[in-house]
């Protein structure tokens, strides 16, 4: 992993203005592992009795830090886009608490990324909700791409 | 039941408006500067999307299921098929089996052209208030 990919993390995480306007902040990476926040807001609400942030809210969470995940396993920039992404809404998260995602790409091929993320608020293991996604890689050659990760069952995509 | 989105925070972030015909809600999410989420091609950002394609498909439950105080999602799988440009998006909702604890949803969202999905979704609500 290069320092410029984890230079750019902040501007990659919330620079857009979607992420922007939705508050999303970079929180750290530990290895492989990123971890973004979503500040707590009434605006982003989904369920105005709870308190709760919409599930809407988690999925663009999950899908965002996704991508951020693939960055570091590529470890450089480059556009990609999500092809799908799965959630499993595992409790109800709590009232007026920010969320955490965290997601790691598990397996690079030389066109697809496929990471597994999870919000919480205080510990992935006791998630709000979890992920399972894959991103279209658009770079042409692909060469160098993830030479760094394991290739044990060869390319599938 | 149509104003369900109205009373979200969340949808009224979005800005979502919804129209009813029959029993099909169709609900759209005007183009806004925020919700860019790639300024270089420029491209709607797919969470967006996926958050327009989830709260159509709370609000037809809704709309179907009127004892449910909010249908919550157990899960749901957004395939997003093409990029979604800078302007309105639009989506409908069909219940494909509502069973008596979990229903089947599927959702599309489109521009221009509704044979010309730019994302689908796939969803289980759950239809039991009391349960998970």
């Amino acid at each position: 992993m290069t320092s410029s990919i984890l230079d750019i993390l902040p501007q990659l995480a919330a620079g857009a203005a979607h992420t922007h306007a939705l508050g999303f902040i970079y929180d750290s990476v530990d290895g492989d592992r990123v971890r973004i926040r979503a500040p707590w807001r009434e605006d982003l609400v989904g369920d105005p009795d709870t308190g709760v942030l919409s599930g809407g809210l988690v999925t663009t969470l999950l899908d965002h830090v996704g991508g951020l995940a693939v960055w570091i396993a590529l470890g450089r920039f480059e556009p990609i886009a999500t092809l799908d992404l799965r959630v499993d809404y595992m409790r109800a998260a709590a009232g007026r608490r920010d969320l955490i995602a965290e997601a790691r790409c598990y397996r690079l091929t030389r066109s697809i990324a496929f990471v597994r993320a999870w919000a919480f608020e205080d510990s992935p293991d006791d998630p709000v909700a979890a992920a399972q996604s894959a991103y279209m890689l658009t770079s042409d050659g692909g060469r160098g791409l993830g030479a760094n990760l394991k290739r044990e069952h060869g390319e599938r995509a | 039941m149509s104003d369900l989105l109205e009373r979200l925070p969340y949808a009224r972030f979005l800005g979502l408006e919804t129209a009813t015909e029959g029993e099909t809600l169709t609900v759209t999410m005007p183009f806004a500067q925020k919700l860019i989420g790639n300024p270089i091609l420029p491209a709607l950002h797919g969470g967006a999307t996926a958050a327009l394609l989830e709260l159509t498909a709370v609000a037809q439950v809704a709309s179907l299921y009127p004892r449910l105080r909010l249908p919550r999602p157990i899960n749901v799988t957004v395939a997003y098929l093409r990029t979604g440009r800078p302007a309105d998006v639009h989506a409908r909702a069909r219940i494909s089996k509502a069973g008596r604890r979990v229903a089947h949803v599927l959702a599309e969202a489109w521009q221009d052209d509704e044979s010309q999905p730019i994302a689908a979704l796939t969803a289980h609500f759950l239809m039991a208030e009391d349960d998970h």
